[in-house]
């Protein structure tokens, strides 16, 4: 966000002095938020304020649940499945530094090179999205299928014996494995990751890289020097809006995994809907949620952006 | 508009207005944003108010008074089902068996089809039964242990038996005692659900599979075995090939269960735990052989001639969905009327020929015959005696027994 100067002009007679804004005037603002701050509160801050009162509560459907600051709930859940919190925050992090070497260049691509083939690179980007979230996971299961072309190739070129040996895969079949959980995410997630790279390079003047090339920079200086750091808010954006979700997903682990790939947010659905021990799922949220906002935040920090593109 | 106002301003009351935008005392600055938010979050996050909203204990309902019922006044009720669960007409406009009741009685139905999952769909209706108020729906039909929890919740309302006579004579023998509704006072099944072996002869090249211990040990199926995310068919199958009755097991009986298909899981033999989507999964191989539910078993069996089903030595198990009345529901006694109807042989058959479940209703094969002999002969939809003999259903449990049964199959499963 930018903050555009508001530009000296001389006070006209009678107009109102600067220094004493009108009560009303000042509202003004506020006033235009009402909606959004409204939509907030019911739709965020009260289930928010609800699932932490969950989250101390003891009890059972029978006796109903009562808050009993029962903050034990917390450290139990976090004892019981640090496994799936730490195999989420894998998971999500490899997924998004794969849509991060896939989404770049083809962003950069897009931005720079297509011409006239741009907006229907983009549109390509965003169709995926004409269909739902399901079906694309569920379509995996067809591409990835034991014996399909997929990983008939990937065997033949010895992919399989190096993955099943890191415990990637199992044998010869990929799915219901860790390889095709991550493949899932990153697929689901890239989109959300070259749009806002896309965005933030199209941005970048071009003349700046005629200036560097005349300034006897090769395009890989320029790249470093002058792209890479012009685009970073593009990249802190792509790699938040593909990370914080992909971390909470369990489509894609429920669908394309097996019981070793299990995510935080299975274990979730799972207390919450299966054994209705709905404390320990509220609590897992907001370990999910707490551990979500201290690494965004170090994150945001170390890349020194506050200008989400 | 916005043009013409503008213009309208002075150039200085334009520059006031961009100042208290941008840097005046009212402008919303960061700061001032969170400040005021920050506030509003301590307000509202206050112990007090934490501590306000907890669930409360559930409603025993003793079978709502009549007076509480809208039948008479208004005749309509509300129905909510799973999906492909009603018979429907070639072009997929119209119901049949559902007009023609609505064509007798003069009740129109609502008809949903908004039941996916039993733990999604109790999830959804939970906090409207907690607090005792109407889910807007009159009749609703879920899985014989989500029933069974409804009841012992006190969210279902009694139904009267007056108004069930085909319901109460025609109901096979096979559904009539359950442990969790002696008398079937408060649900009549919809279907049964035979949980049994689906195996695919072309990846098991041409290999009957046909118990649990093979799928656990076989070693040509390693890592191509799916169950089922279902706990009481997946538990209850492994039950009963270890020699368990699951209408009658301790918790030593489940851990041993558990235990085996841990092992299972630890050796790769399974490959994963499924819902529906086994089938496609079966279908193309990925999964050589599996747990797997009747229904699709004929609907797989349909495409493609490979798939085969066996029924275990040591039985299995076969679930029910029930139709049930949920507590607060404005029109029980439409809803029992539809209960009724369904139990009615030409009804039931119409129905049975279209949904491909086991039928409840005794007595129905003529009547199925004559739409389609072939279905009237298989077992998957009229269970043959041999076939009857070996079902078994899981028993009910506490709400202690299930919460730790759950938890500990969640662990099998990987959450």
């Amino acid at each position: 966000m930018t903050v555009t100067q508001a530009p000296p002009l001389s006070p006209a007679p009678g107009g109102p002095p600067a220094h004493k804004t009108p009560v009303r005037r000042r509202l003004v603002p506020y006033w235009l938020l009402l909606p959004g701050i409204l939509w907030l509160v019911v739709f965020f801050v009260l289930p928010l304020v609800y699932q932490a009162s969950t989250s101390v509560q003891t009890g059972s459907l029978e006796e109903g649940f009562e808050v009993t600051w029962h903050f034990a709930t917390y450290w139990d859940a976090l004892s019981e499945y640090y496994p799936q919190f730490l195999r989420s925050l894998l998971y999500a992090g490899t997924a998004t530094a794969l849509c991060l070497l896939l989404g770049y260049p083809l962003a950069y691509l897009i931005a720079f090179k297509a011409g006239r083939w741009r907006n229907l690179l983009l549109v390509l980007v965003i169709a995926p999205f004409f269909t739902s979230f399901l079906i694309r996971t569920l379509a995996w299961k067809t591409i990835l299928a034991d014996g399909g072309p997929v990983v008939e190739v990937l065997g033949a070129v010895g992919f399989l014996d190096v993955t099943s040996w890191l415990g990637l895969t199992e044998g010869s079949r990929v799915l219901a494995t860790p390889l095709a959980v991550v493949t899932g995410l990153t697929y689901n997630f890239l989109p959300f990751m070259i749009l806002p790279l896309y965005t933030s390079l199209e941005r970048i003047d071009p003349r700046l890289h005629e200036a560097a090339g005349d300034l006897y920079a090769r395009p890989a200086t320029t790249f470093r020097k002058v792209t890479l750091p012009l685009s970073m808010p593009g990249v802190v954006s792509g790699t938040l809006l593909t990370f914080i979700p992909a971390s909470g997903d369990y489509v894609n682990a429920q669908l394309l995994g097996s019981t070793d790939t299990r995510m935080i947010g299975n274990v979730i659905q799972s207390q919450f809907l299966r054994v209705l021990d709905y404390p320990t799922a509220a609590a897992l949220s907001f370990i999910l949620m707490a551990i979500v906002l201290v690494t965004v935040t170090v994150y945001i920090r170390r890349a020194g952006t506050e200008d989400l593109v | 508009m916005e043009q013409y106002e503008t213009e309208r301003l002075s150039a200085a009351q334009l520059a006031a207005m961009r100042r208290s935008l941008t840097n005046g005392r009212g402008a919303l600055s960061r700061r001032s944003l969170l400040r005021v938010s920050g506030a509003g979050a301590l307000a509202v996050g206050g112990a007090g108010i934490l501590s306000g909203c907890g669930i409360p204990p559930a409603k025993r309902e003793s079978g709502a008074a009549d007076s509480d019922d809208h039948s008479d006044k208004e005749k309509q009720l509300t129905f909510s089902n799973w999906t492909e669960y009603m018979d429907t007409s070639e072009d997929g406009k119209s119901r049949p068996t559902l007009e023609a009741f609505t064509k007798r009685t003069g009740i129109k139905v609502k008809y949903t089809e908004d039941i996916n999952d039993n733990v999604e769909f109790f999830g959804k209706i939970q906090p409207q039964l907690a607090a005792g108020q109407d889910t807007g729906r009159d009749l609703i039909n879920v899985t014989d242990w989500l029933a069974a929890r409804i009841i012992r919740l006190g969210w279902a309302q009694k139904l009267d038996p007056s108004l069930l006579p085909h319901a109460y004579a025609n109901l096979s023998s096979q559904f009539r005692t359950v442990d969790w509704d002696p008398g079937r006072a408060y649900s009549y099944p919809w279907t049964g659900i035979p949980c049994v072996i689906a195996y695919n002869a072309k990846a098991t090249r041409g290999r009957k599979v046909d118990s649990v211990t093979q799928l656990l040990d076989d070693p040509s199926l390693k890592g191509r075995v799916g169950f089922l995310t279902e706990m009481r068919d997946t538990v209850g199958m492994t039950l009963l090939d270890l020699g368990k009755d699951p209408g009658k097991f301790t918790d030593a009986d489940y851990d041993a269960a558990v235990g085996r298909l841990q092992k299972g899981v630890d050796k790769k033999q399974i490959r994963r735990f499924t819902g529906n989507d086994y089938t496609s999964d079966l279908a193309k191989g990925d999964i050589a052989a599996c747990l797997a539910w009747a229904g699709d078993v004929i609907q797989l069996q349909a495409d493609n001639p490979d798939i085969k089903y066996a029924i275990p030595a040591a039985g299995y198990v076969t679930a029910t969905d029930n139709l049930l009345v949920p507590a607060e529901a404005r029109h029980r006694k439409n809803a029992t009327r539809l209960i009724d109807y369904y139990y009615e042989l030409p009804v039931a058959a119409q129905l049975a020929a279209y949904i491909n479940y086991v039928c409840p209703v005794a007595g129905v094969g003529a009547e199925l015959a004559k739409i389609d002999p072939e279905l009237a002969k298989n077992p998957l939809i009229i269970p043959d005696e041999a076939m009857a003999a070996k079902s078994h259903s899981f028993r009910s449990l506490s709400s202690e027994e299930e919460t730790a049964y759950e938890e500990k199959f969640a662990k099998l499963i990987g959450a």
